[in-house]
């Protein structure tokens, strides 16, 4: 019964959520239609999400989200750096390549994402068959070091959350 | 208390918009569209991030409102950079074609998504979902 009002809670949860920070307000008629729009937006489009990602460990999402954020902050510091100071012709381009170990495509999504987001890379293309990931790199010396970062930083953790 | 909130505002302003403007000049300036992609996505990120934190001081501190729409731009904004860039890049791939680009191997069965067809697709649905599941429905 429950999992048939709410086929999606977490897209519920999310929703309610959305919808109270757009309001920028408390009020309980408010909060009343939020979670109306939590129970009924994915009641109608619940035709659209054949599969559902599987979180676990919202504690270990914390954590994700504060070192993504740091590195967020290192990544601007240090493009602004390279942009300013780096001659264009001592940049050291690459295209690398990241084979994954990670199945779920909410996980590969979000990968992709922290990637585009952070330090000097850039997530660019997936293989066909999604088991590898195609990165940009505006300037690095040690492409094979890239790419052991990114799995260990944020693959291993993406892979305890989605999996 | 007053002149110290003010300048701590001013000097987050000010923060980000060096942020900003680095971004924007590393668009100018740098060689060619992947390493332009990374001014806009990064650089920019910082300097949006800084104005709308600078907003939520202002907005504590002279209305004495806690407002929660900046974190939400944030989201969001979050949400579209990565993707947007990926689209840039992807047409980039097109355009360029993958000999031109020199892409390093997959190193699977498959070649790269922009080139390649995925193992199980039909031609006739190239939508399906073809990315392979290995934890239940």
């Amino acid at each position: 019964m429950l999992a048939k009002l709410l086929p999606h809670p977490l897209l519920t949860v999310t929703l309610t959520i959305v919808w109270m920070m757009l309001l920028n307000a408390f009020s309980i008629g408010g909060l009343v239609l939020g979670v109306f729009l939590g129970v009924t937006v994915p009641l109608l489009t619940q035709a659209f999400w054949p599969s559902r990602p599987r979180v676990r460990n919202p504690l270990m999402i914390a954590e994700y989200g504060l070192i993504v954020l740091w590195d967020i902050v290192l990544a601007n510091i240090q493009v602004a750096y390279i942009v300013v100071f780096k001659p264009n012709n001592k940049l050291r381009q690459h295209f690398i390549a990241v084979p994954l170990e990670i199945y779920s495509p909410e996980a590969i999504t979000v990968l992709a994402g922290t990637i585009t987001m952070t330090p000097g890379t850039v997530s660019a293309d997936l293989s066909a068959d999604g088991r590898v990931l195609l990165v940009h790199c505006l300037d690095t010396g040690d492409p094979e070091g890239t790419v052991t970062q990114i799995k260990t930083r944020y693959e291993a953790r993406l892979k305890e959350i989605f999996e | 208390m007053d002149w110290l909130v003010e300048l701590l505002l001013s000097a987050v302003i000010v923060f980000g918009g060096i942020f900003g403007l680095v971004g924007s000049y590393g668009l100018a300036k740098l060689p060619d569209l992947m390493s332009r992609l990374h001014g806009p996505t990064k650089a920019t990120t910082l300097g949006v991030g800084s104005v709308l934190i600078a907003s939520i001081i202002f907005m504590l501190w002279d209305q004495s409102t806690l407002t929660v729409h900046e974190l939400l731009i944030t989201i969001f904004l979050f949400l579209t950079a990565p993707i947007t860039a990926n689209f840039i890049a992807k047409s980039f791939l097109h355009r360029h074609g993958q000999s031109e680009l020199k892409l390093p191997e997959t190193g699977s069965e498959c070649g790269w998504a922009s080139f390649d067809k995925p193992p199980s697709a039909d031609d006739d649905e190239p939508s399906s979902l073809t990315i392979p599941r290995r934890h239940g429905k």
